[in-house]
């Protein structure tokens, strides 16, 4: 077989596309749990961090809005992996002191310096994108629902725990569900502080036996996986969520297939 | 009239929109058990003059108490002395306001929309809240409909669970912001006959109308306002049959 790029053109080794996703390598199964755990933990961070983003922006306190739109702004106007740079590397520079070291124990459960700066710099990226998403749940919420809350003694704080929220949960959660999905293979961009996270495994993978191919497949088919698993509990639920409600939600063929079953008049 | 007896009380209550004063300085004393009716033209100011009273609007001059109970901003040596939140809210807890168009909570059924407050404001333990909510709406007529969502109920039967929410805090007093408006004819009358009731027993209501008939029929006292100001006020029989006032006659011959 003539080559005139230098490069072997080789058949897909399907064996060893199977041999990756069945692997019995303790790294990989290792680095699966650190994807799914650094993506639950950051999402959850910046889910709580973005709802006091949205609540700030919407304070009545002019400082309060200040400090939240510039945090969006920063956040939402820079790169993701130029953030995780920066609180990984910079944050010890600015200190002085190693914020991440190489390994700290929280709650008894032990961190590697880099899973926590990474966890950190996604959760504040995370952040911003959910006080949006957020904002524009509460937002879409009729004013008249907190009014009828505080017509009957209710402070603005319990009509917005006890009445908007709830409602507005409805509608952020589909966006939140597609942030987590981004999430899931956000994560991927740990690699370039040295996360051993399933991108990472690969890579490693790939510099001894460089099957780039048959190795980045098979990733992308765990990212697949773990991503689809994720819609399925983003299904159900939304399913409690608009029990009250006379609105079917889509279904997860629908909502995989991105389509709605047409009527036919 | 003994002062112990006054429920609200209002002095010049001014409230400007932007550069447009919508009320020039509404003075209005109710006793226990007193129906008002206000009623005029439409940007007259009788709904913001509503929501003046529930401090759902702030206002900039004049003075509101409800059961001697100052409500909302004051205003004193030229500084505005704002309510906190939760001063705010008791304050709210002593009224009741019934919407136009309802603002039953969505996501609850009938009886949570009408236990909510009770629970969270009075915390009233819920097994007694929920008692008392299927009291409330039995009383409205709407026992069977406990479980029902808001999406499932009619307008007429959305406004008899919102009645029953506003009397679930065992106000001293109701506010009507045109509570029959925003429902189609045929849902009128069952609304007006819970209204009536209400006045029958005693309930102390301000209602923001253009059912004259229920004016005639409950009112004590009707209030005629045009431009943001009270033109007239006087029975019922004074403002529909014996009216002088060139305003009042007007507005009662378009609509009547």
């Amino acid at each position: 077989m003539t080559d005139p790029f230098g490069v072997i053109a080789v058949q897909f080794d399907a064996h060893l596309f199977f041999s990756r996703i069945f692997t019995t390598s303790s790294p990989f199964w290792g680095a699966l749990v650190t994807t799914v755990y650094v993506s639950v933990l950051s999402q959850t961070f910046g889910t709580i961090l973005g709802l006091f983003t949205a609540l700030a922006l919407r304070s009545r306190h002019r400082l309060w809005r200040i400090l939240a739109f510039l945090y969006v702004l920063l956040v939402r106007g820079t790169p993701v992996v130029v953030q995780i740079f920066f609180i990984y590397f910079g944050a010890n520079l600015f200190l002085g002191f190693d914020l991440f070291p190489r390994s700290a124990d929280i709650l008894g459960l032990s961190f590697s310096g880099p899973v926590l700066a990474g966890i950190v710099a996604l959760s504040i990226n995370e952040g911003a994108f959910m006080s949006e998403i957020i904002r524009a749940g509460i937002e879409s919420i009729d004013h008249g629902q907190t009014e009828a809350a505080l017509s009957v003694g209710m402070t603005h704080r319990e009509a917005m725990r006890r009445i908007v929220l709830p409602q507005a949960a409805r509608v952020i959660v589909p966006p939140l569900g597609n942030e987590f999905n981004n999430m899931i293979k956000g994560t991927s961009l740990l690699s370039f502080i040295g996360v051993y996270e399933i991108f990472q495994d690969a890579q490693t993978v790939y510099s001894a036996d460089f099957m780039p191919v048959e190795i980045f497949a098979a990733v992308a088919f765990w990212y697949l996986v773990l991503t689809t698993i994720w819609g399925l509990i983003q299904v159900q639920i939304e399913r409690r969520l608009g029990a009250s409600e006379l609105v079917e939600g889509a279904t997860f063929s629908e909502r995989v297939l991105g389509i709605r079953p047409r009527h036919n008049l | 009239m003994s002062t112990g007896d006054l429920v609200l009380r209002t002095e010049g209550v001014r409230k400007s929109f932007g550069k447009h004063e919508v009320l020039k300085g509404i003075s209005l004393s109710m006793t226990r058990g007193e129906v008002v009716c206000i009623i005029g033209p439409s940007g007259s100011g009788k709904t913001t003059f509503l929501r003046c009273i529930d401090y759902l609007e702030p206002i900039d001059a004049g003075l509101i108490e409800v059961m001697g109970v100052r409500v909302g901003r004051r205003h004193e040596n030229g500084r505005v002395i704002r309510p906190s939140d939760r001063e705010g809210a008791r304050q709210r807890g002593h009224m009741g306001f019934v919407f136009q168009r309802f603002n039953l909570w969505p996501h609850k059924t009938a009886l949570q929309n009408v236990a909510e407050a009770p629970i969270i404001v009075r915390g009233v333990a819920k097994d007694e809240a929920h008692a008392e909510a299927e009291r409330l709406l039995a009383r409205v007529g709407l026992a069977d409909k406990r479980d029902s969502y808001p999406g499932r109920l009619s307008g007429g039967q959305q406004q008899r669970v919102a009645i029953a929410r506003a009397l679930a805090m065992r106000p001293a007093l109701i506010l009507f912001d045109e509570a029959t408006s925003a429902l189609d004819p045929e849902m009128i009358g069952e609304v007006l006959a819970v209204m009536v009731e209400l006045a029958a027993e005693g309930m102390t209501m301000v209602c923001v109308t253009h059912e004259m008939g229920f004016a005639r029929q409950a009112a004590d006292r009707v209030v005629m306002m045009d431009d943001g100001s009270i033109v007239e006020e006087g029975t019922p029989e004074q403002i529909f049959t014996a009216s002088t006032n060139p305003r009042t006659q007007s507005f009662l011959s378009k609509i009547l």
